[in-house]
């Protein structure tokens, strides 16, 4: 469990950040919260040659509203996230995502940024940003760039990065004020990953019909998705046990199922019907 | 002063090893220090073609690189250390590093010495090994087949070792009225210590003494057996153990990796440091259990139990590990009846070699997979003839006036009252309520569970003729010195090795009672072969009940000394003496006294002693014992099974256990926590797993269960106390009853709530998806 050599710098600014990315030549990596790299180049799966170190670059720690959006600055904490108030306010959904994440250690170092750049498949944060229109602000010597979420995430660890560049933020989708959401963990008893994240968003019209939902799916296979199939059997309809419970029979119809050494893909597609349906029962019934 | 023994005094370890300030392997740090790694095959089974060292000799960090080949002559073979008579046992030769054929995924090709940690690493990455791959053979039954690939081309069908004890009569199992079968598999599991193995030497070529620092178990087993396989002498030899984080048997065995470091330091005149890599530790450190149970409980249709036989069929891994011919055979076959007074047993044992990681002694060794099956099987049978589990156990029990009793397999129980712990534990849960909110929540759909075991192991280690007929290579007796210094301070030195159990805290107690000293004044050393002139160390629950009663033998000898010396000086006879709380005084004469201090300085001044006594005052007492001690007790689990996903969720633990004479509450409920988890962690969510290649592919903590706090209830921790007569401290064992207790409870509880389904067993570790598809097949079926 010791990497190969590798060299450490510091960067004061994101434009610094961006100038030592092109110095290296392609061998350089954006150090934040490290929880994802560190054991990847500890494991030798990854061997930068130089770490860039980003944490001491405050304005990546801004939360900000923009219109019906709030921007989530890339070096905001697990731990953070879960606990700010604008957060908590405008997308609880994100906060109560984070608060799932690892353990406490992980979520005192982990980062928002950190956990979306990676990408890995059974990551928790993709529900939420799936459900809220996530997009991934990329800085490169260019310019500000948006990305979606859908766009940006392709497959286990693979991203639409473009080069030389970092992520400075992430930006959600503040849902109507009549919903409420959640984010209900199916836990790996030896990761803590999720074997199944169900995150979902809902609410009714003044006649009591669904007129709000999303449902996101992470963990059960290779990428996150939104499982739309639930949504359109719900969308119009008045909840009650029995339409969440046949609307959730489709939660796994719209992603892939995994395997591995704890659950097969057969028990995966379970898990999502079983936690789809718990999660939209909290918060519609 | 008031009496210390029994009470929860907090454990002087603490402040130390919380606060950062413990020394481990990995914090000595020796001038000229080299590091060492060893390259360890990713192949199950084959053969070595040719080893390229030549890229990793040019990197500069490096000093040196071995394989097998530069071992022959220098270096013998690891031997086993116990030789189980009459069971045909065949030890293939377990060489440091592998020479010419590889059998297992771990095994050692090269060992690479540099002085960097980080470029040793580096160095044995450029280190490339040809292989011939060989067919892998990783299941024991598989490897039993005639058609099976050979492990050790003299080795017929890979078989170890074929053991048997007990018989029962021609015609008890056939004309029995009730005969339950079942076969359980207690799966391969990591004992997974905080602290992964590690190892530091230090050869003085000067005067030709070596030192090894180790995480071990028991230094001076580990002295004795590599002294004979490095060829030194025993007296030029010194094994420290210092701070360890855990060893639950994994630290026990003698491994190749002590073996190399120690002769690497030799070889190049250097001390050399091996810090084990946590993926690494799973691969090369031995594993515990693996067991195929095979039971057959024959019985009365009034529940009576009147034979029972077992056939255990064990993975041994690729070679014999240190007490790996010992745990399924002695270790359990002579168990299987467990608190049961059952007239008639036999066991037979096959150990077999297969493709994987050797196996060994792992936290109960051989008790926990004996009591599983034991309590297991009495369940079924309660069920198949229309008793509540508790009721059938009652009446079975060896019953308390039957101690010391013999049990069918000759083992004597030394004392027990087995209805004692159970009742406290069926009062503790309200068993009649919960039995009806069981049968309440069935008509509700709800699964729940509820799961028992009461249990007895052997522990103790152990009176020395047994052991030694039994063909265990020590002679597991203990040795104690109580050193009184001149101002009344004292230092004990005792053979047993802790590594976590607190017998600093819970010996100092026996100590300071027996003395009268407050237990600041003493100090205790351990685990340094050159300081504690003998000892066996710490497994099987044995360090209490013999290392305690010789530290307890050690004190008495010291009082009785002292007591002479004050008779001596109050001019009085030794008769009217008396000895309380720290002061001699004159029976009926007030005010006529001496304080042990004062006796202290006496007799290491010497200035005015009885005529002919030798000066000073330290007592030093060999202890041993005349019998194993066994804990007994009852462990309950009581769960509710979620329907649509197979979680289990543990609600309630409770547990009941006589260790007899409880030293410290404190430390014994910690012993029982730990063991607990590490049971529990069993039944449910630990797994080692290997593909049909033989590669590991539970090799890191992302995948294998490591149980975590957050997954237990509060566990209910009692006890009851019947002393045993082994020992002047009345104390047998906690180390290991928590684990030895808990899989088969928790079992028994997942599969009495499943009970409604007629399911009578789940292959562990019960993951949610395995207990979710027992139940869509049986609802499927309905």
């Amino acid at each position: 469990m010791i990497p190969v050599t590798f060299d450490y710098v510091r960067a004061e600014s994101v434009n610094e950040a961006i100038q030592q990315l092109k110095d290296s030549d392609g061998e350089g990596k954006v150090l934040a919260g490290g929880h994802s790299l560190l054991p990847l180049m500890k494991m030798r799966l990854t061997e930068p040659q130089v770490l860039i170190d980003i944490t001491g670059i405050d304005a990546l720690k801004e939360v900000r509203k923009e219109g019906d959006r709030l921007i989530v600055g890339a070096l905001n904490t697990h731990r953070e996230v879960s606990i700010h108030p604008d957060i908590k306010e405008h997308i609880p959904l994100v906060a109560e995502t984070a608060r799932q994440i690892g353990d406490i250690q992980i979520r005192n170092k982990g980062t928002m940024g950190g956990n979306i750049v990676h990408a890995d498949s059974a990551a928790d944060l993709p529900a939420a940003a799936f459900v809220l229109d996530a997009e991934v602000l990329i800085t490169n010597e260019f310019g500000e760039q948006a990305m979606g979420i859908d766009s940006f995430i392709l497959g286990p660890l693979i991203t639409m990065m473009p080069e030389d560049s970092i992520v400075t933020g992430v930006s959600f989708q503040i849902p109507p004020t009549h919903t409420k959401s959640t984010y209900l963990k199916y836990f790996h008893p030896a990761s803590g990953y999720p074997v199944v994240g169900v995150a979902a968003v809902a609410g009714t019209d003044s006649n009591g019909n669904i007129d709000f939902v999303r449902v996101g799916i992470t963990g059960a296979g290779d990428v996150a998705f939104r499982a739309t199939s639930v949504e359109e059997e719900l969308l119009g309809k008045a909840p009650s046990e029995a339409v969440i419970k046949e609307a959730s029979k489709l939660a796994a119809d719209d992603g892939e199922m995994g395997s591995d050494l704890f659950a097969s893909p057969e028990y995966r597609e379970n898990l999502c019907k079983v936690y789809t349906e718990r999660a939209l029962k909290s918060i519609l019934l | 002063m008031s009496k210390v023994v029994g009470t929860s005094v907090k454990r002087k370890e603490d402040s130390r090893l919380l606060t950062g300030n413990g020394r481990y392997s990995d914090d000595i740090v020796l001038p000229g220090m080299l590091h060492a790694t060893v390259v360890r095959s990713t192949s199950a089974h084959a053969k070595i073609k040719k080893i390229h060292v030549e890229e990793a000799l040019n990197h500069p960090n490096v000093v040196a690189v071995y394989t097998g080949k530069d071992l022959e002559g220098k270096v013998g073979p690891v031997p086993t250390s116990w030789y189980v008579p009459g069971c045909n046992l065949k030890e293939p030769p377990q060489y440091p590093l592998a020479i010419d054929r590889v059998r297992y995924v771990g095994d050692g090709v090269a060992l690479v010495i540099a002085d960097d940690r980080y470029a040793v690493k580096d160095a044995a990455e450029l280190i490339e090994v040809e292989y011939e791959e060989l067919p892998a053979v990783v299941g024991q039954k598989e490897a039993m087949k005639e058609d099976a690939p050979l492990l050790h081309d003299d080795i017929e069908n890979n078989i170890a070792l074929q053991w048997k004890a007990g018989e029962i009569p021609e015609g008890v199992m056939e004309n029995a009225e009730v005969v339950v079968k079942e076969s359980f598999y207690v799966q391969r599991v990591f004992p997974s210590p905080i602290e992964p193995r590690a190892a530091v030497a230090q050869y003085n070529p000067g005067s030709g003494e070596l030192t090894l620092w180790c995480s071990s178990q028991n230094p001076h087993i580990h002295r004795m057996v590599l002294a004979e396989v490095l060829g030194i002498s025993e007296a030029k030899f010194q094994v420290i153990a210092p701070d360890i984080g855990g060893g639950f048997g994994g630290k026990i065995g003698v491994y190749p990796d002590e073996a190399l470091v120690a002769f690497a330091s030799r070889e190049i005149g250097k001390p050399v440091k091996w810090i084990e890599e946590r993926s690494e530790h799973y691969t090369a450190a031995n594993a515990g259990r693996d067991e195929i149970i095979e039971v057959e409980l024959a019985g009365k249709k009034d529940g009576t139990l009147e034979a029972i036989h077992v056939k255990n069929t064990a993975n041994l891994g690729a070679y014999l590990s240190t007490m790996g011919a010992g745990v399924s055979t002695i270790d359990f076959g002579m168990m299987i009846t467990g608190t049961y007074d059952i007239p008639y047993a036999a066991c037979e044992t096959t150990g077999v070699y297969t493709n994987t990681t050797p196996t060994d002694a792992y936290r109960g060794a051989g008790k926990p997979e004996s009591t599983y099956q034991i309590e297991r099987i009495v369940d079924l049978f309660a069920r198949e003839v229309g008793m509540d589990p508790v009721e059938l156990r009652k009446k079975n029990f060896v019953k308390k006036e039957a101690f010391p009793y013999q049990n069918a397999q000759g083992l004597l129980y030394d004392s027990g009252d087995y209805e004692k712990p159970l009742n406290k534990a069926l009062e503790t849960l309200n068993y009649e309520e919960l039995r009806k909110e069981q049968e309440r929540k069935r008509k509700e759909g709800k699964l729940m569970g509820i799961g028992f075991s009461t249990y007895v192991e052997m522990c103790g280690f152990g009176p020395s003729e047994v052991v030694g007929a039994v063909g265990f290579q020590g002679g597991t007796w203990e040795n104690s010195t109580v050193r009184v210094h001149p101002s009344g301070k004292v230092t004990v030195f005792c053979g047993t090795s802790p590594h976590g159990q607190g017998h600093d805290t819970t010996f100092s107690q026996v100590v300071a009672d027996k003395l009268g000293i407050p237990i600041e004044d003493i100090e205790f050393v351990f685990s340094d072969t050159k300081s504690v002139s003998m000892g066996w160390g710490t497994y099987g629950s044995r360090s209490t009940a013999v290392g305690g009663a010789a530290v307890s033998f050690a004190a008495d000898r010291v009082v009785e000394k002292a007591k002479k010396i004050a008779a001596h000086e109050l001019e009085v006879a030794e008769e009217d003496v008396e000895f309380e709380n720290g002061t001699f005084s004159v029976k009926g004469v007030p005010g006529k006294e001496r304080a042990f201090k004062d006796i202290a300085h006496s007799a290491n001044m010497a200035w005015n002693l009885p005529e002919g006594m030798e000066p000073s005052l330290e007592a030093q007492y060999f202890f041993k014992p005349e019998n194993f001690v066994f804990p007994f007790g009852t462990h309950v689990a009581v769960v509710e099974v979620d329907k649509d996903t197979g979680e289990i969720d543990l609600q309630r633990y409770v547990c009941v256990d006589d260790v007899g004479t409880v030293i410290n509450p404190l430390t014994a409920e910690g012993q029982v926590h730990g063991g607990v988890a590490q049971g529990v962690g069993q039944a449910l969510w630990e797994g080692a797993v290997y593909n049909d290649n033989g590669q590991l592919v539970s090799g890191t903590l992302m995948d294998y269960t490591l149980p975590k706090a957050r997954f237990f209830p509060t566990i209910e921790s009692d006890f009851t106390e019947t002393p045993s007569p082994v020992n002047p401290l009345g104390a047998k064992g906690v180390g290991e009853v928590g684990t030895t207790a808990s899989i088969a409870a928790a079992m028994n509880a997942v599969v009495d709530a499943l009970s409604v389904y007629g399911v009578t067993d789940v292959e562990m570790p019960l993951t949610p998806e395995k207990v979710w598809k027992v139940i869509q097949e049986k609802e499927g079926n309905q």
